[in-house]
């Protein structure tokens, strides 16, 4: 019994087991019906994601994916409730009978992800992850990759500033 | 001795396990289980008599006493309230989401344990002592939110779901400028790691260097944990309970215990970030480092509590007023003042 269990890799145990959640609660957060649901299983969905990333040692990555992704579902909720506006949510996540050209964009993003993932060369063995990568990626972001970081910081800006210019012209609508 | 009792528990308990023959990795496994049922019972023992504290402290400030008949001093009563709880119907009203609705009350449990497995509670005294601590706790802490909307949601009751609407706008309010804070100590330290930073306030605590910081997280902590003066999620003379309207029994109670669980780990963090944590202050390290963590941690719930009893509730665009034009704009300032006084005093080589 001892020897069985020493015997198995719990990396790959436990990559396995978040890899299957992820990939089924990322089903139902197409398939169920009602959109709080789908909301709900994205959440499972991005935690178990990050999961993945921590058996990878990338643990900043996996709690950015936490803060960030997961997070925010709420705030998505909240916002699909507000532009929703049903009293009963019950058939909220819609579906279509447009079998071609689902099936076809399906395919195609299939074969490219395929064709991509058998084109990367990957090294015989990684080297060993650093300890601290909260350092090394502050360094990057700010000196070799500062010019992309300052570009998204814009986006950002300039989503938020045009964000607040649809708020206030529905306002200004309302009262004349 | 006293100093490293829990520490000599563990070590005791890992000689033990592999004088048993014992393989390392389940030794470590084994111990690790031990730790995390140690924080579960310390938080649920502690969230039991906080409630108690809570109600003997609204006693003294409204001069009253407070519980006195069960057990001596009133201490059996919160115990007796939760075997009344326990005992109790659960009550499942007629158009629930029923799965979501039993879901919400189990997990509400969940961010504050796995919060606590970072707290250094004293020297050496941490279950997983992780490298970037205090971006973990703001990452999970913030998955409650969620937690409280879907039991709003799935109560299908107006006022659970404003109560649920008004914990997510809270967050979204209060959680920048919680983060924003910490980022000066950071800045200060240069490291995410909790035993670290404690270790960097050996000669000066940073509520002395960095007091806007302090202010401003524990304004933020308060909002964060929903009590008086921004209980708007769970305002009774507004919205009945808010999220926790429709549930009966023991559903209510363990939202009303996360409620104690939120307030320790904010208070924990008060201690870790700005008061030194474990240190002793004065050199008076004859009381072990545990001691004064806790005790440094009860004096912030005490504080808590002692607004909670004199602070009116402020209204909803009082909330937001104040989180987006006064708490933001001063984070960001402390950021910058903090910024400029280290290239400073780096300048003149302090």
């Amino acid at each position: 019994m001892m020897a069985f269990l020493n015997s198995i890799s719990w990396v790959a145990v436990a990559f396995h087991t978040l890899a299957a959640v992820v990939v089924i609660s990322a089903l139902l957060v197409v398939l169920v019906r009602n959109i709080v649901h789908a909301v709900l299983w994205l959440a499972v969905c991005f935690i178990a994601l990050a999961g993945v990333f921590l058996t990878l040692d990338a643990d900043f990555i996996a709690l950015v994916q936490i803060l960030v992704y997961a997070g925010a579902v709420c705030i998505m909720v909240v916002f699909g409730i507000m532009l929703i506006r049903r009293g009963n949510m019950g058939e909220s996540n819609q579906f279509n009978r447009q079998v071609f050209a689902g099936g076809g964009v399906a395919v195609l993003v299939t074969l490219l992800s395929g064709v991509l993932s058998f084109r990367i060369r990957y090294a015989g063995s990684p080297p060993d992850v650093p300890e601290n990568t909260v350092d090394q990626i502050a360094t990057l972001l700010l000196s070799k990759y500062v010019i992309p970081f300052e570009v998204a910081a814009l986006l950002l800006l300039v989503a938020l500033v045009g964000a607040i210019f649809l708020a206030k012209e529905v306002k200004a609508d309302a009262d004349s | 001795m006293v100093e490293n009792i829990f520490v000599s528990i563990a070590a005791w308990l890992r000689g033990l396990l592999g004088g048993l023959g014992v393989p390392d990795l389940w030794n470590d496994v084994i111990l690790m289980v031990v730790k995390l049922l140690a924080i579960l019972v310390f938080i649920l023992v502690n969230a039991l008599w906080l409630v108690y504290m809570e109600r003997k402290v609204a006693g003294y400030i409204q001069s009253r006493l407070g519980p006195i008949h069960v057990g001596p001093k009133g201490l059996l009563q919160t115990a007796a309230d939760i075997g009344k709880l326990l005992g109790k119907e659960i009550i499942l009203p007629k158009n629930i989401d029923l799965v979501v609705f039993l879901l919400m009350p189990v997990l509400i449990f969940v961010p504050p344990l796995v919060i606590f497995a970072v707290i250094p509670f004293g020297k050496d005294m941490v279950a997983v002592d992780m490298n970037i601590g205090v971006f973990y706790l703001i990452a999970v802490a913030s998955l409650s939110t969620i937690i409280f909307w879907a039991a709003g949601w799935s109560s299908n009751n107006k006022y659970s779901l404003v109560g649920g609407m008004r914990s997510v706008a809270q967050m979204v309010s209060y959680e920048l400028p919680l983060v924003l804070a910490l980022l000066g100590v950071i800045m200060i330290t240069g490291t995410l790691n909790m035993n670290e930073i404690v270790n960097a306030q050996k000669n000066v605590w940073f509520i002395f260097t960095q007091p806007i910081a302090f202010l401003v997280y524990f304004i933020a902590g308060v909002s964060e944990t929903n009590r008086t003066p921004f209980d708007l999620v769970e305002g009774e003379s507004e919205i009945i309970a808010g999220p926790y309207t429709e549930y009966a029994g023991m559903g209510f109670a363990m939202f009303f215990l996360a409620e104690y669980a939120n307030v320790m780990i904010v208070s924990a963090m008060c201690t870790i970030m700005f008061l030194g944590g474990w240190l002793a202050p004065f050199g008076l390290d004859f009381v072990p480092s545990w001691l004064w963590f806790f005790l440094k941690m009860y004096l912030m719930i005490f504080i808590f509590m002692w607004i909670r009893w004199t602070y009116p509730r402020i209204r909803v665009d009082q909330l937001m007023a104040f989180g987006w034009k006064v708490l933001v704009p001063l984070s960001l300032a402390n950021i910058f003042v903090t910024g400029a006084g280290m290239y400073i005093f780096r300048a003149i080589g302090w």
